[in-house]
């Protein structure tokens, strides 16, 4: 345990360096660079600007600079937000995506597994058939029309109330968090949804169900020690890289909602070619989605105990 | 839910939870779905205590505050370094330099209450005595001197840096030939600020009021130890406002500043940037639900906004939008009859009212817009540009010169970059098709993102841009010498000695109406030469809060500006 431990963590490393240094070398073979502006601005001026940020270096030299200051946890200043340490975007803006990531993944988990285990039970009837038609909905219509939508719909509810039920946009009470939230973990509910359906109906097939039916176990026990209990593990699985996409993959909604969420700055970053911000915040993603699978694979071999971790 | 007492139908597979299912297994899911909620609800509790918050309706009369929404986070409110437009509003509510703009855009006395010139190249400065800091320090020359200079150190690597080259050594001080000392600025006390320029500057009260010359207190910025601007206590405002608070991402509340010295001219007590978005439909609907104050508009939202009657205002950015030819050696672009050929047909008009289809643009024609003053009225009554009508017959006419002088045997195929905004991937299709159909001229679209463009735009990969300039200061200068040869911004590389010989006749000449006939050279060069064929001038159209008065719109200065506004 303990070795598998300390095996997956060097493994870790390695794929943040090979993440890094892919970015590092391909953002640099982009044209454009972050010195750029609407103005371009006289030789003179333009060399002042590369030696205050140290792009009149060779590139071999940069990039050895940067592993170094990355080791000592250092990602640098931001070009475009100059005053602001890469660091201190990440720490106070991945708070704020995190927090919507883990009540969209929360929705997203509850909704799924409900409407997952209901659509089993009602395999083909009526229920099943409006549930999967929303599902089938909820995983092929993009994240922003639902944001979008969202949006709107708050702004038509206050209108018809009068009074203001959930903010159209912004962040820093509870109500501002809700919308969002929702509209965030609607496609990964719609998924978890078919993922739990399927994993019910096939677990409703097999042996021990039906040996918990020959001993003459009551529906709901089986349904609920047995059935939703086994159901639930795939579920699990997803979970992890689940929240690792919902959490990175929220700017669209940042965007619409006006929330101050890393996501934002790390697509702002890709366009203004934001070189310390890209590297730090691809940096942090990566490094979070490894751990995220890491932190999975150790749950799992805990919840199953037919999965060894050698 | 009657269908749950049925029988399960036949091909429920034998074995599923179907077989007996009764109204105790939908409880227990609804007993799961319960403990959902539930953990819904004290993690919602939980997050409360970790994030506070929340703003006001656009408009509250009783606390004097009205909220509004802004493009982003500021990204650099040092002064010396701020390049932007989201920086320079904020600088220009919370900062004074020597001049500003009034309501009406005239120039008028900042922290120097009158300033007087001596000969063609020295001003002096007076500085109001009442002029102070928010620490209740007064305002001095040497606040200017320390600014200036700071402006002007390579060190500081400031890109805004040239509109200082007016001043005396200023160029050589920011190639790193001078020292910073050698600056031609001195404070001879502390309410009188002397200043040497290079040549003469006709134009120096206009650049004064620009964010670049605001003053600096020296003695705080060391304070700060190269923290300065990166947060709301690490700024000294000399402004009608101060910022109260600023959470980085989220939002900036400004508020009235007790120190400013005209500050019984200020009305408004608060505003609040509650929200940092750049995307349009969020701020209408922000604006719907009455928690911003004022919203631009655009082509998706304007049929909205009309049906909901709302009182829709209008006025010119200042911003000129055009097509740059490539001249380029290696360019077909080069070619005078090909440019001419494009030029004869192109219709402004057209684009502006049938394909951009928003009001408040102005179909271009001139690089000068017509916002622009001149002698005495507006530069471009003074001096109209008489564009003509487009003429199909005159653009084959040259395109078939064009075609006999680069031996081309059919009409060529065109590059033509652009970014990749909505508006512009509509007129590059736009363009496309008019120039196939008049001329059989082959358009090869190029969308880039911004800094791509950019790039390309540097090493001249291409062989039309679409390209735009915005003003700086309030003189048809900073239109003037975009395509002198010097200029890094003429990005096709155009080259016209005549044109340069205008330039420096209008930049230094201190006779008005020299100067305006220098300007009005320039504008009959880029036509007569075909340099560019003007697209649109634009214009912004915008909602506000019907109870909000005062917001003033401008194309130079800090817009939109709040400083005198007040709620009725």
């Amino acid at each position: 345990m303990f070795l598998y431990g300390v095996k997956r963590l060097i493994q870790g490393i390695v794929t943040v360096w090979f993440i890094a240094t892919a970015t590092f070398f391909a953002m640099h073979g982009v044209p454009g660079d972050p010195l750029m502006n609407d103005k371009a601005v006289q030789p003179e001026i333009r060399a002042n600007l590369e030696a205050r940020y140290g792009l009149d270096k060779p590139l071999a030299q940069q990039y050895w600079i940067y592993l170094k200051n990355m080791a000592s946890g250092d990602f640098g200043i931001s070009f475009t937000q100059q005053n602001r340490e890469v660091n201190d975007i990440i720490r106070e803006h991945f708070k704020v995506s995190a927090t919507l990531g883990i009540l969209a993944i929360v929705f997203a988990a509850f909704g799924g597994i409900l409407w997952g285990a209901l659509t089993a039970l009602y395999r083909n009837r009526m229920p099943d058939i409006v549930i999967m038609f929303l599902v089938i909905l909820g995983i092929s219509v993009p994240g922003f029309v639902f944001a979008a939508l969202g949006q709107l719909s708050v702004v038509e509810i206050n209108d018809w109330l009068g009074f203001t039920l959930f903010p159209v946009a912004g962040w820093g009470t509870v109500q501002h968090m809700i919308v969002p939230s929702m509209v965030l973990g609607l496609g990964t509910m719609a998924f978890l949804t078919r993922l739990m359906r399927s994993s019910m109906l096939e677990i409703a097939n097999s042996d021990f169900i039906r040996t918990a039916r020959a001993k003459g176990l009551p529906v709901t026990r089986i349904l609920r020690k047995h059935q939703l209990r086994n159901a639930i593990l795939p579920v699990i699985t997803v979970l992890g890289p689940s929240i690792a996409a919902i959490t990175t993959g929220g700017f669209v909604v940042e965007l619409v909602f006006a929330i101050p969420g890393l996501g934002r700055y790390f697509v702002q970053a890709v366009q203004q070619s934001d070189y310390t911000v890209i590297m730090g915040t691809t940096v942090f993603y990566g490094a979070f989605l490894v751990f995220m699978v890491i932190v999975v694979d150790v749950i799992y071999g805990l919840v199953d105990p037919r999965v060894r971790l050698e | 839910m009657s269908d749950i007492a049925e029988a399960p139908s036949p091909n429920v597979p034998e074995g599923a939870a179907g077989t007996g299912l009764d109204i105790r297994s939908l409880g227990q899911i609804l007993y799961l779905g319960g403990i959902g909620v539930a953990a819904l609800g004290a993690l919602l509790w939980l997050l409360a205590q970790w994030n506070e918050g929340g703003a006001g309706e656009a408009v509250d009369a009783s606390t004097g505050t009205i909220t509004l929404s802004l493009g982003g986070e500021p990204p650099q409110l040092d002064s010396t370094r701020g390049t932007d437009a989201v920086s320079f509003n904020i600088l220009g509510h919370t900062m004074e330099g020597l001049l500003r703009y009034d309501p009406d855009n005239r120039l008028e006395a900042g922290v120097a209450e009158r300033w007087e010139k001596t000969g063609d190249t020295m001003v002096t400065f007076h500085l109001r005595p009442n002029a102070r800091w928010s620490n209740g320090e007064p305002v001095t020359a040497h606040d200017f001197v320390f600014s200036w200079r700071k402006v002007l150190d390579p060190a500081n690597a400031s890109e805004y840096a040239f509109i200082l080259y007016g001043l005396k050594n200023a160029e050589a001080i920011n190639n790193g030939t001078m020292p910073v000392e050698s600056l031609e600025v001195h404070a001879l006390d502390d309410r009188t600020l002397e200043v040497h320029l290079e040549r003469p500057v006709p134009y120096f009260d206009k650049l004064v009021a620009f964010a670049t010359y605001n003053p600096i207190s020296e003695a705080f910025y060391e304070s700060r130890e190269g923290r300065y601007a990166a947060d709301a206590e690490d700024l000294l405002y000399n402004g009608p406002f101060t910022i109260s608070s600023w959470v980085h991402g989220a939002s900036i509340r400004l508020e009235k500043n007790p120190h400013y010295w005209d500050a019984d001219n200020i009305r408004l007590n608060a505003i609040d940037y509650a929200y940092f978005t750049t995307d349009p439909n969020a701020t209408i609907n922000l604006f719907k639900d009455n928690k911003t104050a004022l919203a631009g508009l655009v082509a998706e939202n304007l049929d909205d906004a009309l049906q909901r009657r709302w009182k829709i205002k209008r006025f010119s950015d200042g911003a000129v939008f055009f097509m740059e030819f490539n001249h380029r050696e290696d360019r077909l672009t080069r070619n005078y009859h090909l440019r001419k050929a494009i030029q004869a047909v192109n219709d402004s008009p057209e684009l502006v009212y049938r394909i951009i289809k928003l009001p408040g643009n102005l179909p271009g024609a001139s690089l000068f817009p017509v916002w622009l003053k001149g002698v005495d009225g507006y530069f471009r009554q003074e001096y109209p540009l008489t564009d003509p009508l487009p003429d199909d017959e005159l653009g084959r006419r040259h395109l078939a010169t064009a075609m006999a002088e680069l031996a081309l045997s059919e009409p060529p195929t065109l590059v033509m970059l652009i970014g990749d905004s909505p508006t512009a991937k509509k007129q590059a299709e736009y363009y496309q098709n008019l120039y196939k159909q008049k001329l059989g001229i082959d358009i090869r679209i190029d969308a880039q993102i911004f800094k791509q463009r950019l790039a390309k735009m540097t090493a001249g990969d291409f062989d039309i841009v679409m390209a735009g300039w915005g003003p700086d200061y309030d003189d048809p200068m900073t239109f003037a010498d975009l395509f002198a040869s010097w200029n890094e911004n003429n990005r096709g590389r155009f080259n016209n000695p005549e044109l340069d010989e205008a330039v420096n006749v209008a930049r230094s000449s201190s006779d008005p109406e020299t100067r305006m006939d220098a300007m009005a050279r320039v504008q009959q060069i880029l036509f007569d030469e075909a340099a560019i064929v003007v697209n649109y001038e634009r214009g912004s159209v915008y909602v506000s809060h019907p109870r909000l008065k005062g917001i003033v719109r401008r194309a130079v200065g800090t817009d939109p500006d709040y400083t005198r506004a007040w709620i009725e």
